[in-house]
């Protein structure tokens, strides 16, 4: 592998990386507070890619990048307040089938709504041009406001946790609910908040990953699993674990694409350039197998990996 | 010693007629009891007598039928942050500090929102110097005594006109259950009422202007600490072991 693929590597792999963490994060916070994984996560996602597509072809990209993401938290916090709160006392077999519900009423509306095919949604003009040149190789503007713009939430977000009375609060509202609202908050209003935010966050993803990543019906489809194989791997309800596992995520998919390695070159090292013929069929399948082909399953791999061997995730308390 | 209580002291707390509900276990039938301004008020009584519940009734934690006023004002069917707004604190009997966080935090967690209370940051160091020294450690870390003293000054930040304490002493060793009864007294001594859960009768007895004996979910004896010695009725029925 070149200096440049490398490079490059590591630049695609933190940006898809970091945008994955920029749902990863919603997703485990709302998890630490509901007990379930939100399967309707990756929808929101996409209903933030579309309604970024709707509303920059109305006042521009910018102003669509601030309220794409506040409709998409309005509607997060709606569904948590009318919908999940009600269904809460059905316990989270209830919980997880209200979620992948509403992912499949998002997916069906985006379809009555927009269509079948992708969307026409361009990286916006103003950012349209070469950041720098690395190898030769320009980096797109773009690409370079996406990573900023991920690492900038991510940032303010752990301060926010960490640094604030409301951090304080929302973190001990998701282990001892109760004795916080005896302390007077309303711990109700903290979880809707939290839904909210976590959603709008999800739509923030949507409106800067739209343009890269192609805004069609199937895109919470298509990033929905990748989403659990994070929050799994880093640890269900640690914010630590996903950030670890979202950039582990971006590199081996990154990574895996780059790299040309099969089994054969493997053997081809000591010599051995035929698979041997007593093994049969299966073996010269996967003889000539790419690690670039086997790219896409490499996460899943990992996930069962992890939950064979470490079933609490890299960083989780609970199995 | 315990504060002078002034006689013609105003009642904060009217409990009348209070029934609560576990799922569908019946556990408080109908409950009287009063706290003037100022008072330490005990509750005294058995396991499973419906002391904890009636706390946790008043705090609108459980499900209840009857009335609540607080203050003049009724409490029915609030919720326990606005129960907690209106002025009561409650610590439970659990220890419930916030482990993960620091002592510090857990405090900030308690502060009210708006306003100078009775209670500074500092006022509460100065309560219990301990906090003050542990402040940036993790409140999983302290001794049990210390996250008894934590859970209530956590509560007491926030600047309650009545604090319910839920068997404060409760494994604790001798010298922190002084501690614990020597901290009331100072609570009280600010003009907090106190309404107190205790299963030792030697400090419910020594600290407390009223008590109430508890059985089966009812009130079974009201009075003061001598009224409570001089039955030993009561206390052979209802307290004894």
């Amino acid at each position: 592998m070149s200096a440049e693929v490398i490079t490059f590597s590591l630049l695609n792999g933190t940006l898809y990386g970091m945008l994955l963490f920029l749902l990863a994060s919603g997703l485990t916070l709302i998890f630490s507070m509901m007990g379930v994984l939100n399967f309707a996560h990756a929808s929101f996602f996409m209903l933030g890619a579309y309604f970024g597509y709707e509303i920059s072809g109305i006042v521009g990209f910018f102003p669509a990048l601030i309220i794409a993401p506040v409709l998409v938290g309005l509607f997060g916090a709606l569904i948590e307040r009318y919908g999940l709160r009600r269904v809460h006392k059905f316990g989270h077999l209830g919980e997880l089938l209200f979620t992948i519900g509403v992912a499949f009423v998002i997916e069906e509306a985006i379809q009555m709504i927009w269509g079948r095919s992708p969307m026409d949604y361009q990286v916006p003009e103003a950012l349209n041009f070469t950041a720098f040149e690395i190898f030769g190789t320009g980096y797109p503007a773009f690409r370079l406001f996406m990573l900023i713009m991920s690492v900038a939430i991510f940032a303010g977000l752990a301060l926010l946790l960490t640094r604030t009375r409301v951090g304080l609060i929302v973190k001990a509202s998701l282990t001892h609910p109760e004795m916080v609202s005896m302390l007077g908050h309303d711990v109700p209003l903290v979880f809707m908040s939290v839904f909210g935010v976590g959603s709008a966050l999800a739509g923030v993803a949507g409106v800067i990953g739209g343009p890269i990543l192609i805004t069609q019906p199937s895109m919470a489809a298509a990033l929905g699993p990748i989403l659990f194989v994070i929050v799994v791997v880093g640890g269900l309800g640690s914010l630590a674990g996903a950030f670890i596992a979202s950039l582990l995520v971006g590199f081996i998919q990154t990574f895996a694409v780059a790299i040309d390695l099969s089994v054969a070159d493997v053997f081809g090292l000591i010599g051995v350039t035929q698979p041997p013929a007593a093994l049969g069929a299966l073996v010269s399948d996967i003889w000539n197998v790419s690690v670039s082909q086997v790219g896409p399953v490499i996460p899943y791999l990992l996930l069962v990996v992890m939950l064979i061997f470490r079933p609490m995730g890299l960083i989780g308390k609970r199995a | 010693m315990k504060p002078e209580l002034n006689i013609t002291a105003e009642t904060l707390l009217s409990v009348r007629g209070l029934q609560a509900w576990y799922g569908k276990s019946h556990i408080l039938h109908g409950v009287d009891l009063d706290v003037k301004r100022g008072e330490i008020v005990s509750l005294l009584g058995r396991n499973g007598a419906g002391r904890s519940t009636l706390l946790k009734a008043i705090m609108g934690a459980v499900t209840t039928k009857g009335e609540v006023q607080f203050g003049g004002q009724s409490l029915g069917g609030q919720k326990p942050h606005r129960i907690a707004h209106a002025g009561i604190g409650y610590v439970p009997e659990n220890r419930d500090v916030f482990p993960d966080l620091t002592v510090r935090e857990n405090l900030i967690l308690g502060l009210k929102p708006k306003g100078e209370g009775r209670w500074s940051m500092e006022d509460i160091f100065d309560l219990f110097p301990v906090l003050r020294t542990r402040a940036e450690t993790n409140a999983g870390s302290l001794s049990g005594g210390e996250q008894q003293m934590l859970t209530i000054c956590r509560t007491l930040i926030g600047d309650p006109d009545l604090i319910m304490v839920d068997e404060p002493t409760e494994g604790l060793a001798p010298k922190m259950v002084a501690a614990v009864g020597e901290l009331l007294e100072r609570i009280a001594a600010k003009g907090v009422s106190i309404l107190l859960v205790e299963q030792k009768l030697v400090i419910a007895l020594d600290i407390s202007h009223r008590l109430y004996v508890m059985g089966h979910g009812e009130i079974v004896f009201e009075g003061t600490p001598t009224g409570l010695m001089n039955a030993p009725e009561v206390r052979a029925e209802w307290l004894e072991v």
